[in-house]
């Protein structure tokens, strides 16, 4: 005999079942499908049979090897320089293309270099895309974290006063969150458009002429930035109503014993606000770090990657290679990885925000 | 220390006056309670003196000095909280020591004078504990330390016991009551709670409406309330009240009766009192007793609390009014009994009517 228990658990089950299998088909299983997908050589539609690669996915992207090329040299020993002076040397491919000696190097293209003395230290990976992406993944990171965070508690301390109208502030502020990040992109590709876009004609009117305009988005050294100024705006004021309710819990009376104890502003600041912000704090680095890791839409929508793969991103990666080259391992690989970054990244900034006893 | 002087001070938020005028007096290394029911204006006064809150009109003096326009931290005043407000991210010695670390002093003076602090508030086992780690007597006793290193002229204290159970705050009471001898310091404190305004102070301020009803020494309010309101506050149960009518009228007396009432002689004092028609008369219920027969008032018994060391007895008269007799003894009613009171009647308190006492501020 079921009892009464078990009966009631049935139907709560049975009640749970919709959500879950949701839950399931579009969260959980491909979750670990990726990392299924990663060890194998899976391809979005392909009539060869799936085969076991193992870890070949990662080395293919996390390939890398390191290089001295020696200059050319005469029979003398002399270092071979052509008509401008500038040093010979032999050519990288003939080191990475079927050479039986530098079996590391195989199929390996040049990602930098640097000059040493006469000879040239070379970095090569295997996918000196991923690689670029990757870079530019942790610069968004670390330039957007920090400061969205810390414009949003700027904003965040603003407008946490009682003025009149201050509700204003705030609905302005957050409305870029509320409008989509598709629209936002193609508003700012507008702002950004080279000759006599919005950021350009203000810039030469405030600066009387002075400035040149410029291509933002087409030049590779103001791409990425570019696209980081505009995704601050648009997150900031989200993060800004998150430190707002942080701020709003701390009770005045604490300001008001630190006000009698004759705290400036700055020191309330530093012994009540920011004490008080400590858990809001933890979580909106998390999150803005989340997010920032996850850059995809503006990506898509203003710059494909380019210029010159300057801003080439992880998840911008991922969906190129799975969808738009079909590879479907290969992005479930940059998928894999990047779950394990985040990870890393969150575990960390855990361990160093605890609380200390 | 500081005499602290209230004149005309007046406070409104918009059109909405709250303070109404209030001048009130508080002499050096005096214990001065504003009491009063909520929204009476008790705890935005002492705001007021604190500087967390602007005057609107008045000027208020501290140890001579107008400090209207002065800053909290430099009017020698130190404020204990009802929340305690202390910092929950520091350690009880961080926190005691607050004033001194934002004042940039040494670390051995800080040192000396939270150990100071610590021993006269017996803390001393507390100071390097989190408040999260403290009972809620214990954190007010952190902010009374932290109140007690700044080394005020007047400490205020802001309904600071409300927040702490029945048997604490009796602890704590006595505390604050050492504390203020040992200190000599002038201490401002704002309760809602009559007992702890008769036990501690040396002058009770009662407040209402933005208005002071009263001042004056515990004893003072108890015996001789001005007004129907501080004799309604001041002692518990509270006072009952009835209506009569006065027959006849000599300067210090006035005969009264109703048909609920035998006729007396009550001592006819106050300010404003009519010299014939209806007034108010008040008596304690301490001062009621059941008399076997010729009582002044007659009724029926409805319910009868034995708390053992009193009795304190609810009886309906015959429309109905009801009336509380409390009984220094242990004795036993039957509801529905018939009983008969009797009192001194010099313990009678005649009022005008009502609508006219409330205008009557101090």
């Amino acid at each position: 005999m079921a009892s009464k228990l078990t009966r009631s658990n049935r139907a709560g089950w049975l009640m749970a079942l919709p959500g879950t299998t949701l839950i399931a088909a579009f969260i959980i299983l491909p979750f670990f499908l990726a990392f299924a997908f990663s060890l194998t050589n899976q391809r979005l539609a392909s009539p060869n049979p799936t085969e076991y690669v193992g870890l070949e996915n990662y080395r293919e992207l996390l390939g890398l090897a390191f290089f001295t090329l020696e200059p050319e040299r005469d029979d003398a020993g002399v270092v071979v320089r052509d008509k401008d002076g500038d040093i010979k040397y032999p050519r990288l491919r003939k080191f990475t293309r079927n050479n039986p000696d530098f079996p590391a190097l195989q199929g390996k293209r040049e990602w930098f270099s640097w000059q040493s003395g006469d000879n040239r230290q070379v970095v090569l990976a295997s996918d000196v895309v991923f690689m670029k992406a990757l870079v530019n993944t942790f610069t968004f990171v670390f330039v957007v974290a920090p400061v969205q965070a810390g414009l949003a508690l700027a904003l965040a301390l603003l407008i946490n006063q009682k003025l009149k109208g201050i509700s204003l502030f705030r609905a302005i502020y957050f409305m870029p969150v509320v409008v989509s990040i598709v629209v936002v992109s193609l508003l700012w590709q507008f702002i950004y458009s080279p000759g006599d876009g919005l950021l350009n004609n203000i810039l030469s009117g405030i600066t009387f002429g002075l400035f040149e305009p410029r291509d933002w988005l087409g030049n590779p050294s103001t791409a990425l930035g570019s696209i980081m100024a505009m995704s601050i705006w648009q997150g900031v004021g989200f993060h800004m109503v998150i430190w707002l309710s942080g701020l709003q819990t701390i009770s005045p009376t604490l300001y008001e014993a630190a006000e009698i104890e004759g705290a400036s502003k700055r020191q309330a600041f530093r012994y009540v606000t920011w004490p008080g912000l400590r858990n809001t704090a933890v979580l909106i680095l998390i999150v803005i770090t989340m997010q920032a890791f996850a850059l995809f839409a503006q990506i898509d929508v203003m710059t494909q990657g380019g210029p010159l793969d300057s801003t080439q991103v992880l998840v911008f990666q991922a969906v190129e290679r799975g969808y738009g080259k079909q590879d479907i391992s290969g992005g479930s690989t940059i998928s894999v990885l990047l779950f394990l970054i985040v990870l890393g990244i969150s575990l960390l900034q855990r361990w160093l925000t605890r609380e200390r006893t | 220390m500081a005499d602290v002087l209230l004149k005309g001070i007046e406070k409104s938020y918009g059109s909405v006056d709250v303070i109404k005028g209030v001048d009130i007096e508080i002499k050096d290394g005096e214990f001065v309670v504003f009491v009063g029911p909520s929204g009476c204006g008790k705890s935005t006064l002492l705001r007021m003196i604190a500087g967390l809150e602007d005057i609107t009109g008045g000027t208020l003096e501290i140890g001579g000095q107008v400090v209207n326009h002065i800053q909290p931290s430099e009017r020698g005043i130190a404020m204990v909280f009802q929340s305690y407000a202390i910092f929950p991210h520091m350690t009880v010695r961080e926190n005691v020591a607050f004033g001194l670390t934002i004042a940039g002093a040494s670390k051995a003076e800080k040192e000396a004078k939270v150990n100071e602090a610590a021993r006269i508030l017996q803390m001393e086992h507390l100071l390097d504990r989190r408040p999260s780690q403290l009972s809620g007597g214990q954190r007010q006793r952190v902010a009374i330390g932290r109140a007690i290193v700044r080394n005020p002229e007047v400490f205020l204290f802001d309904e600071p016991l409300s927040n702490l159970d029945a048997a604490l705050r009796l602890d704590m009471r006595i505390e604050i009551g050492k504390l203020h001898k040992s200190l000599g310091a002038t201490m401002v404190y704002v309760t809602h709670d009559q007992v702890e305004a008769m036990t501690l102070a040396d002058k009770i301020v009662v407040l209402k409406d933005g208005y002071v009803q009263q001042i004056g020494a515990p004893m003072d309010l108890y015996h001789k309330p001005k007004n129907l309101f501080v004799a309604g506050f001041i002692g518990a149960p509270s006072m009952n009240f009835l209506d009569v009518e006065i027959t006849d009228r000599s300067s210090s007396h006035a005969r009264v009766s109703s048909e609920l009432v035998s006729e007396f002689a009550a001592p006819a004092w106050r300010d404003g009192l009519p010299g014939s028609g209806r007034v108010t008369m008040g008596i304690r219920p301490q001062d009621l007793h059941p008399v076997e027969t010729g009582g002044v008032l007659s009724g029926n018994v409805t319910l009868a609390e034995r708390l053992g060391i009193e009795t304190v007895v609810d009886v309906a008269l015959k429309d109905g009014t009801r009336m509380l007799v409390s009984l220094a003894e242990d004795r036993v009613f039957e509801p529905g009994q018939a009983i008969e009171l009797g009192f001194d009647p010099e313990r009678a308190h005649l009022f005008a009517s009502p609508a006219e006492t409330a205008r009557t501020a101090a």
